[in-house]
């Protein structure tokens, strides 16, 4: 028997399915019904205990190809149900054995739909949960623990590359790509579109990218309070009207806050894989796979920044640009992943867009010797 | 934003409900309407099928009860004149018309739009090759396949490709005519058959994918090109069995995301490249060992998956497709459960598991193997926090008598043979795999041997392993609270355990009811509906409004023979009166189908079977007034004993008089202390009690088990021998009660049905059956008003109904069934609850009976209704009611008319005149007229041949050749009408007439039974396949000649809203 203990003293009790042990994190929820492989894999839900709203968790187990990093970076999922019995050709194992190698605490047999609506009237909280029943002391004592919570700065580098490396270097968009906590998604994306990736570390500075010549520089999802990466908001203004940038997620946050606008934590996030984003310019809406705890206030937007999508349900900005500088970015993730593949065509929008800024070809020479 | 230019819409409906297009419609038709009265736009509805909600004018602004024919609806168009045409929403029936009116070229001549998906999107999407190309151009893979209109294009394809190869013809619904050929052999009886049932004679040869994975997406597309997917649904059986007649889970359960997604890329590439604005259906077939999938249908229109999709999802896919077929673009639309944007695609935190519903309990004669095309009646589906819940509750929805997976019969066999069996794909092939998991064999053996995916298997097995475990643990909170949440009843736990009630409910286990939101929890939800759970948290309480009283509605469940959407109609009226008398409308059915389970017709909605346990665990959250029994046909009055002895109030009629007219010896004191006659009978319990009894009443008799539904077991019987053929399965049907063997009086049959306060009786009017007794009234055409009863027979109807009603306080509504015989008028049955036949005569007489009833069972005198009191005065048009049958779906079934019902649904043909409502109900039930007569085949037993005579003599005047079997031949040459003669039936030459359409129509009265070796079945059976029709009451032949009359007249018909048709009469008066 296993427990979760909410900041605002809620506790409660489910079966232990995952790994042995007790964390800390912030808890949200994720109605996708699909994808959790994915799911458990999102760096940029690094700190989190993730609830589940869909009952029934891990039916095709978990296969060697769906995985969005190498290891995954939440503290825990919660279900109503997680699969004893999994079917699937490319399964590899069931859920659970992959909760207790890669130390994820997973509870069941929980009301996830109660849990969910405490979150949605409360907003996001932080939590403790154990994989041990344990006591009233125990608990009184985690809950004052627990009101303390808060990541910082140092999260980031829990979830970014150690160094510097290359994905598909044989494409013709030189990319420089920021990994604040990248899903592979994105970098799939990109190559795909061919664009060779050189992914940096989150502590890069922007003269490194900006003395080797590269088409464009994208900066990638990731965990946390945007406000609280001040080095690399302020390496993105460093580099902002010098290059082409493209963000999503954390990454338009930071381009957000870059350009001189606030963000703010929404009261119980963004995460799914059904959240309609209206094309400001033509008014098509798309289904979009999201996963963000904050938002850029759109009132606090410069003049010459343009807003190009917003969320349909509680009309938050979900895009901008700004053309001068030829900065775009989408809060949303449209490498999907898990979700709908509507908005793949951001991809395709965003690579041509570099493709007009293509350096000759010594320059890209010259980055390949460099490197 | 909505086109403003549009005033006035022409709304099909889909006609009759027949297996493949059912009540789902009714649903959509209906949602359809409703939105476009909000934006204050008047509708046209034009539909056949009196039954149904969509017909009543509180619906649409103008009704038309008419034929679906292109000549109805031109006359129509040219009458009302209406902007645009939505023919989205009335199934196959609605879509093929529209394409027919196209051709015609009316549309373009009075400027009538076709709203949302245009026709040649329709004709894209459901034109074989032209749907192959376009799939071709956009790069999605179909099935190898091939159109064919030959049997020898059809060959050599076969020659290509090899067997296992699937057949589906055009144009026809519920894949009617299709199947999977094997051999040769197979192959040509499928390919001639489909050939002959699509209207286009086309059929598509596809190579076979049988054992694929079945996934479907319901999609919306708008004119800006936003698309959506509301919902993806697997189902549990793989490719090979109709969609309609498998198990099937929302969502998908086995897809990982990028297959999901896959899928969902493809749907919406393919809803775009057809152009569809509105709702669209696509079925796909994905490997179960790679990537590859094909492409496998794609409805451009509302159907059974989307009505399905709907209730899983709580999103109004027809009304959201009716929005945008006026001009919204989805971003502009509400969705009106949360407020929030209908641009979203809806979130479960539950499972779905919806079970078609087959009518082999009744055809027990009847193929039971399950293919391409559908067979199923109706549906119910089940709402549940996990997999393991919603299938059993699932299948406790389909209210059979065990509720349980096991002890189905199976567990008598051998397991070698229950194997054997398992690849057999029928009805109850999950309860023979629950038995094989029973019996331990291999988790992937069994699914070698039906394809069914593991995942499942495995669940079913939880459950069976479970209920072992209930056998022999000792049962202890945990272990209760487990079973519950699985989805066990305690009827299944006290057996399994052998605990007692008092053990269980010692436990103080609550149920707790969870709500359908379309966003799993992520917003505020303002109209939800209800599901129950176990070991959770409780949300009714926040949409309980606890100052206002309450009153229980009990739905029909499935539509099934016999208890069809005419009793959602009830359902749907009571709820709404309700509402209006100021209390709060709680419905409790299991149907996906209906309106009733709509998210805002009641005030709240519970998705629960129609089981007693269910049913009372929401009563004893709810604590209501009371509960309505008598609107949900049979499911609900079963139920009425058993919720009375447990202390809950049961509005209207109480049990006791329920219980009078049900319980044979009760009910014949009953009339007799009234003085009023019936036909004399005994009730029996046991086959010696029978017998005696039919020596008693002489031959023939009529037997039939008490408390079932449409006439179930019933049948005449002439001898000993048949007496004891059919005593035992009425004995069956029956369960705990006795079978009654009346004496069987061929009279003429009468039906009212009224409505009392207990005290006064209002009776809206009397219909008269035209077959004469011995056909079930919901088989038999009947004609409002009478048109054969004399003044004085009239009075003593409602003298009788009177009686009854006071005598058995009867409050609400009753439906009475006389014979008349010899002058001489007989009680043969009283039903204190709503009838197949009060939509009917709620509209032809424009009295709302339910609405009445619902007053008087709420304490209103029927005085004060404004209706008077006894019989309503005759309005002046007739309306003549035809049932309709679905033999084409059903193979080996005998369509000759009996007491046992075996019609799905019906149609109204209304007109000035008896004659030419008459044609027009013909017309309405599909029946062709021709100017070049044909021959027509007569076959009499000996029992009627002299009854037949003055109909055989018209069909000879009336210009038709008589061919006849050697009986008739030499009886009708004695009586000088000129006949050929045949050999005892040439069923090969017959055939070739039949498909060269050298045949109007058969005249065959059956000989004894249901022997399927006899040459008479045979030969209706064949006239099935070619839609030749037989007719096996000499009643219902003589009525079809008058009609043919009123066609060689050339008689002008006109077509009338049903409200101008009841207002003629004063018209007609003045003038």
């Amino acid at each position: 028997m296993g427990t979760l203990i909410l900041q605002d003293g809620t506790v409660i009790k489910g079966n232990s399915k995952g790994a042995i042990g007790g964390y800390e994190g912030e808890i949200v929820f994720n109605t996708s019904m699909a994808g959790y492989q994915e799911i458990l894999t999102d760096p940029s839900y690094a700190k989190q205990i993730i609830v589940m709203t869909y009952p029934e968790i891990g039916n095709y187990g978990i296969n060697d190809t769906d995985f969005e990093a190498d290891k995954p970076n939440l503290v825990a999922m919660i279900a109503k149900n997680f699969c004893a019995h999994e079917s699937h050709y490319k399964s590899k194992k069931n859920i659970t054995y992959y909760f207790k190698e890669n130390n994820i605490i997973a509870l069941d047999n929980i009301d996830t739909r109660s849990l969910v609506r405490k979150i949605r009237e409360f907003g996001t909280m932080s939590a403790f949960i154990t994989s041990n029943d344990v006591d009233e002391d125990f608990i009184k004592q985690k809950i004052k623990q627990i009101q303390k919570f808060k990541t910082n700065s140092t999260l980031l580098n829990e979830v970014t590359c150690k160094k510097k490396y290359k994905y598909n270097s044989t494409g013709k968009i030189k990319l420089a790509f920021l990994d604040y906590g990248a899903k592979q998604g994105i970098i799939q994306a990109l190559a795909k579109r061919d664009c060779a990736v050189t992914v940096f570390p989150a502590d890069s500075t922007a003269q490194e990218i900006l003395d080797r010549g590269y088409d464009a520089v994208f900066l990638s999802n990731g965990p946390g309070d945007p406000a609280d990466y001040k080095y690399q908001i302020e390496e993105i203004k460093k580099m902002m009207g010098k290059i082409p940038i493209f963000g999503i997620c954390l990454g338009y946050q930071l381009l957000a806050l870059a350009s001189g606008a606030q963000t703010y934590k929404l009261k119980y996030g963004h995460r799914g894989a059904n959240h309609p984003v209206i094309n400001l310019e033509n008014n098509k809406v798309m289904m979009t796979s999201q996963n963000h705890g904050y938002a850029v206030k759109t009132d606090t937007l410069a003049k010459y920044v343009r807003p190009t999508y917003k969320n349909l349900n509680d009309d938050t900005l979900e895009g901008f640009e700004i053309s001068s500088m030829d900065v775009y970015a989408v809060q949303f993730h449209p490498e999907a992943k898990p979700g709908p593949t509507d908005a793949s065509i951001i991809f395709d929008e965003w690579t041509n867009l570099m493709k007009r800024n293509l350096k000759n070809v010594k320059e890209v020479e010259y980055e390949k010797q460099s490197s | 934003m909505k086109n403003k230019a549009l005033k006035k819409i022409l709304v099909i409906g889909s006609g009759p409900i027949v297996i493949g297009q059912a009540a789902e419609f009714d649903y959509a038709g209906v949602q359809a309407c409703r939105a476009l009265s909000e934006e204050k736009i008047e509708v046209v509805l034009v539909n056949s099928n009196p039954a149904t909600i969509m017909t009543d004018e509180k619906i649409a602004s103008k009704v038309y009860i008419e034929p679906l024919t292109v000549e109805c609806l031109s006359e129509i168009i040219k009458k009302e004149r209406p902007q645009g045409l939505i023919a989205t929403l009335g199934g196959q029936t609605a879509l093929n018309l529209a394409c027919e009116l196209d051709k015609t070229g009316i549309l373009k001549e009075y400027d009538v739009k076709i709203l949302g998906t245009d026709i040649d999107s329709i004709k894209k999407a459901e034109d074989r090759e032209l749907f192959k190309n376009l799939m071709q151009e956009i790069n999605e893979p179909v099935p190898e396949s091939e159109i064919v209109s030959t049997y020898d294009d059809a060959l050599k394809f076969k020659e290509r490709i090899g067997f296992p190869i699937i057949i589906r013809p055009a144009f026809t619904l519920g894949g009617s005519g299709g199947g999977i050929a094997r051999n040769e052999e197979e192959y040509d009886l499928i390919v001639h058959t489909g050939l002959a049932q699509s209207p286009i004679n086309q059929v598509l040869v596809e190579k076979s994918i049988a054992g694929f994975k079945e996934i479907e997406y319901e999609v919306i597309r708008d004119k800006n090109d936003t698309c959506i997917t509301i919902c993806n649904m697997e189902n549990i059986d793989p490719i090979g069995i109709h969609t309609g007649d498998s198990f099937v889970v929302a969502p998908s359960q086995t897809l990982t995301n990028n297959e999901f997604q896959m899928l969902r890329s493809s749907a919406v590439k393919i809803i775009r490249a057809l152009k569809i604005e509105g709702g669209c259906n696509v079925q796909f077939a994905l490997d179960t060992v790679s990537n590859q999938y094909y492409v496998i249908e794609v409805n451009p229109r509302v159907s059974r998956s989307s009505a399905l999709a709907s209730k899983a999802t709580g999103y109004p896919i027809a009304k959201i497709s009716t929005k945008i077929a006026i001009g919204y673009t989805l971003d502009e639309i509400k969705n009106s459960i949360t407020g929030t944007t209908a641009a979203f695609e809806p979130a479960l935190d539950y499972v779905v598991v919806k079970i078609p519903k087959w009518p082999f309990d009744k055809f027990s004669s009847g193929d039971r193997i399950l293919g391409t095309k559908m067979k199923a009646t109706g549906e119910i589906m089940a709402i549940g926090r996990t997999f393991n819940s919603a299938f059993k509750k699932a299948v406790t929805s389909l209210e059979e008598r065990f509720c349980g997976l096991l002890n189905r019969g199976f567990e008598k066999l051998e397991n070698n043979e229950l194997l054997k069996e398992l690849s057999i794909q029928d009805d109850r092939r999950i309860f023979r795999l629950a038995q094989a998991l029973f019996n331990g064999n291999d988790v992937d053996m069994l699914h070698q041997i039906t394809k069914i995916d593991n995942w499942f298997i495995e669940k079913i097995k939880e459950i069976v392993d479970f209920s072992i475990a209930l056998t022999k643990e000792i049962l202890d909170k945990d272990l209760y609270l487990k079973a519950k949440e699985m989805g066990f009843l305690d009827e299944e736990i006290i057996k399994l355990t052998n605990a007692s009630k008092e053990t269980l409910e010692s436990f103080n286990t609550e149920v707790s009811f969870k709500i359908v939101d379309t966003c799993a929890c992520e917003f505020s939800a303002k109209t939800p509906y209800f599901y129950s759970a176990y070991g959770e948290k409780c949300e009714l309480e926040n949409y309980k409004d606890e100052a206002k009283e309450n009153i229980v509605v009990l739905g029909s469940g499935p539509i099934r023979i016999g208890q069809g959407i005419e009793f959602d109609y009830c359902s749907v009226h009571a709820s709404m009166e309700l509402t209006n008398q100021g209390f709060e409308a709680v419905m409790i059915n299991s149907n996906p189908e209906t309106l009733s389970t709509d998210f805002d017709i009641a005030t709240r909605l519970y998705f629960e079977p129609m089981n007693i346990e269910n049913v009372v665990n929401i009563i004893k959250k709810e604590k209501p007034k009371g509960v309505l029994v008598q609107f949900g046909g049979q499911t609900a009055i079963n139920l009425a004993e058993k919720l009375d002895a447990l202390g809950i109030k049961i509005l209207g009629t109480s049990l006791n008089s329920i219980n009078a007219v049900e319980d044979r010896n009760v009910f014949e004191k009953l009339l007799e202390e009234l003085n009023i006659p019936q036909p004399k009978g005994v009730a029996v319990k046991s086959i010696p009690e029978a017998l005696s009894a039919a020596k008693e009443l002489n031959y023939p008799v009529l037997v039939r088990p008490s408390y079932v539904i449409g006439g179930r077991g019933m049948q005449v019987v002439y001898n000993d021998d048949e007496l004891l053929t059919y005593i035992k399965e009425a004995f069956k049907f029956s369960n705990e009660h006795p079978v009654l063997i009346d004496q069987y009086l061929e009279g003429q049959e009468v039906e009212l049905d009224a409505v009392t306060d207990g005290h006064d009786i209002l009776i809206p009017g009397i219909c008269e059956h035209i077959e004469r007794a011995g056909v079930h009234s919901g088989d038999s055409m009947s004609i409002y008003p009478s048109q054969n009863i004399s003044r004085k027979n009239e009075k003593i109807l409602v003298n009788y109904a009177t009686k009854i009603a006071r005598r058995l306080n009867i409050k609400g509504l009753m439906n009475i069934q006389f014979i008349i015989k010899d002058d001489k008028v007989y009680v043969i049955e009283v039903n204190p609850r709503a009838s197949r036949t009060v939509p009917i005569m709620s509209k032809v007489t424009g009295i709302d009976m339910v609405e009445i009833a619902i007053r008087a069972i709420l304490g209103k005198s029927i005085r004060r209704a404004g209706y008077g009191v006894g019989l309503y005065k005759k309005s002046n048009l007739v309306s003549v009611k035809m049932p309709v049958f679905s033999w084409q779906k059903l193979n080996r079934i005998d369509p000759a008319l009996a007491p046992e019902m075996k019609s799905t649904g019906e149609v109204l043909g209304i007109e000035k005149t008896y004659k030419k409502a008459l044609y027009k109900a013909f017309l309405a039930g599909g029946y062709k007229f021709s100017s070049s007569k044909q021959r027509v085949l007569v076959s009499l037993n000996d029992h009627c041949k002299q009854q037949a005579l003055p109909m055989v003599k018209r069909l000879f005047k009336q210009g038709f050749f008589i061919m006849a079997t050697w009986g008739t031949h030499k009886f009708l040459e004695k009586n000088a009408i000129p006949s050929k003669m045949i050999e005892k039936f040439m069923i090969d030459k017959l055939q070739k007439r039949m498909k060269d359409g050298r045949l109007s129509f058969i005249i065959n009265t059956p000989t004894t039974g249901k022997n399927s070796q006899n040459a008479g079945f045979q030969i209706r059976t064949i006239a099935q396949i070619y839609g030749v029709p037989s007719f096996t009451s000499i009643d219902t032949a003589s009525a079809f000649l008058k009609a043919y009359k009123v066609f060689d007249k050339k008689t002008p018909l006109e077509y009338d809203t049903i409200t101008n048709y009841r207002k003629k009469k004063f018209l007609d008066f003045i003038r």
